[in-house]
């Protein structure tokens, strides 16, 4: 087990490797990367209640809670947004609800993401942090009962 | 006697007419764009620009009511275009003409007037597999509140509409034929002129989808024939927010009115309201005033400088890209019909669409990926998606390469 970094040191530390990046190619060749490495998502969770759909690529995300913590797993058919579901994954997963739920995410206009952010009919990045949260904040709720 | 006339082609100097469109000089991620998603909405000439700066600057009135100046101006502006566009697709009357917001909205109007009217249960309306969404989802709604039939002409592997298919689905049954003229995911042409003889020998009437063929083909509805033409400004270089729907004067005058409003009407009381004439009784409320005049400035582009200099340039444009593009390993072009407009749709092997769009805007390279409001025809492909270049008057030979080396570049990137 790799030690323990809160949300924010693991924000800061992909900052300090995109800002090893010149080219908007090193940026997508490291995010297309990652996406190639993201573990891949047993068939069995790739069912309906498990997508994001979005108007052009699918994105499945599933999360589990463990010793008051949460752990997501997510796969996609497209390879961009696949690297960027990774790096979401690798930033919020392994928290606690809470810290989730606060979370800014500010690292994803300091590395010039942003324009994923914003696509409103793709799988922009906010639907995926949006379904990350609402996973954060099911457990809080069944944590809390 | 006939005399001998030779005639001298105006030439087409597509440099030239780049600098009409502003909008090409801007640079996307620090690269001159290269702009390929015109069947989307195609960029606007100055002229266009300066004629919506021009109205809000000079005589903005709302139309039709008005006694003075500023409001006799903009309303004879505003029919001017309306006569513009009578010409633009040979309609034979201009109150043949109305205004709406574009393709989709005509087709829906057609829908809840025409459609509520005559559809009843039982009855069978005809569309294809290649249809938008526009002109599927209306019909469904229509067919679901009337109990009709919805029944669908399937096409070959090229995306060719299958014509014997579509004469089997004929029948007296048959109300409707409401078929796309050139395809927005293929650029399949189809024929529609067969489509429109065939549906009337059965009494059905036929509604042509002309968002995609009125940039590029020449329009003649009565050489047509057909009862209903809908169509959108803005992929006629002109504002988005106006288009028209034509449709046959007897049929529009029969038909009930669709929104109810201001300008629709000739006398209000609270007891009953009388409606007014062609084409007004489908214009509720203000219109979409600077727009439509802009409109105008947009046609007359496209009039003068030639519809079929330019298609020729476009061809040109399609016969290019479609060689160099079949030379890149893994890419498939999904819609191969004999007679097509100037664009590619393809999908590459191992590679979703999404990806290739991303890298290629990061290459200053705009294209459309996804299924293009096509759904049903996606599937019928089997592929999810697709990457679409569609090209315009004022695209280059250097774009097209641009394109080829962008995806080029996207799949090393990928693989």
């Amino acid at each position: 087990m790799s030690e323990y970094k809160t949300i924010k040191e693991r924000e800061e530390e992909i900052i300090e490797e995109f800002s090893l990046f010149d080219q908007w190619e090193e940026k997508y060749e490291y995010i297309i990367d990652l996406g190639k490495k993201l573990e891949p998502l047993d068939e069995q969770f790739k069912v309906g209640e498990n997508i994001i759909k979005g108007c052009q690529s699918t994105v499945w995300l599933t999360s589990e809670f463990r010793n008051g913590k949460v752990f997501y797993k997510a796969d996609s058919d497209a390879l961009i947004v696949k690297g960027l579901v990774s790096m979401l994954i690798k930033v919020l997963s392994g928290h606690e609800p809470d810290q989730i739920l606060e979370a800014k995410l500010g690292f994803i206009k300091d590395i010039g993401m942003m324009t994923h952010l914003a696509q409103t009919r793709s799988n922009g990045l906010l639907s995926m942090v949006k379904q990350i949260k609402n996973y954060a904040l099911a457990y809080k709720s069944v944590d809390a009962a | 006697m006939k005399m001998e006339t030779t005639t001298i082609a105006p030439t087409f100097d597509v440099n030239v007419i780049r600098k009409s469109f502003p909008v090409l000089e801007r640079e996307v991620k620090n690269k001159l764009l290269v702009y390929l998603d015109n069947a989307a909405t195609s960029q606007k000439p100055q002229g266009v620009i300066d004629a919506l700066n021009y109205y809000y600057s000079n005589y903005n009135a709302n139309i039709h009511r008005g006694i003075h100046t500023l409001a006799e101006e903009a309303t004879a502006a505003y029919e001017a275009t309306r006569n513009t566009v009578k010409d633009f697709i040979n309609a034979k009357f201009s109150e043949e003409i109305i205004f709406t917001r574009g393709t989709t909205e005509g087709i829906n109007l057609v829908a809840y007037t025409w459609g509520r009217k005559n559809i009843h249960e039982g009855d069978e309306i005809i569309i294809s597999t290649m249809e938008h969404h526009s002109n599927i989802v209306p019909w469904q709604i229509l067919c679901e509140e009337k109990k009709a039939v919805l029944k669908i002409i399937p096409i070959n592997d090229e995306g060719e509409l299958l014509m014997d298919s579509y004469k089997n689905l004929l029948s007296p049954k048959t109300k409707l034929v409401s078929i796309v003229h050139v395809s927005n995911s293929l650029g399949t042409v189809n024929p529609v002129k067969e489509i429109i003889n065939d549906a009337h020998e059965v009494g059905a009437l036929v509604l042509v989808d002309g968002a995609q063929s009125t940039v590029h083909l020449d329009i003649d509805v009565q050489q047509m024939d057909c009862d209903f033409f809908a169509f959108s400004g803005h992929k006629v270089y002109g504002p988005t927010g106006v288009g028209a729907l034509y449709g046959k004067k007897e049929i529009l005058e029969e038909m009930p009115v669709f929104m109810g409003g201001g300008e629709m009407i000739k006398e209000v009381t609270f007891e009953k309201t009388t409606y007014n004439n062609l084409p007004y009784k489908y214009e509720a409320g203000t219109p979409n005033i600077a727009d439509t005049i802009a409109l105008k400035v947009a046609l007359d582009f496209v009039t003068e400088l030639g519809k079929d200099i330019i298609r020729n340039h476009e061809n040109d444009l399609l016969k290019y890209a479609t060689g160099q593009m079949k030379l890149i390993e893994g890419l498939r072009i999904i819609g191969t019909a004999k007679n097509k407009v100037s664009l590619v749709s393809f999908v590459i092997k191992n590679i979703h669409p999404q990806d290739i769009g991303v890298l290629l805007d990061n290459q200053g390279i705009a294209v459309r990926t996804g299924h293009h409001c096509t759904e049903p025809l996606m599937n019928r492909f089997g592929i999810p998606g697709t990457v679409r270049a569609s090209f315009a008057m004022y695209n280059t030979k250097e774009e097209v390469d641009r394109l080829v080396e962008g995806i080029k570049k996207s799949i090393k990137m990928l693989s």
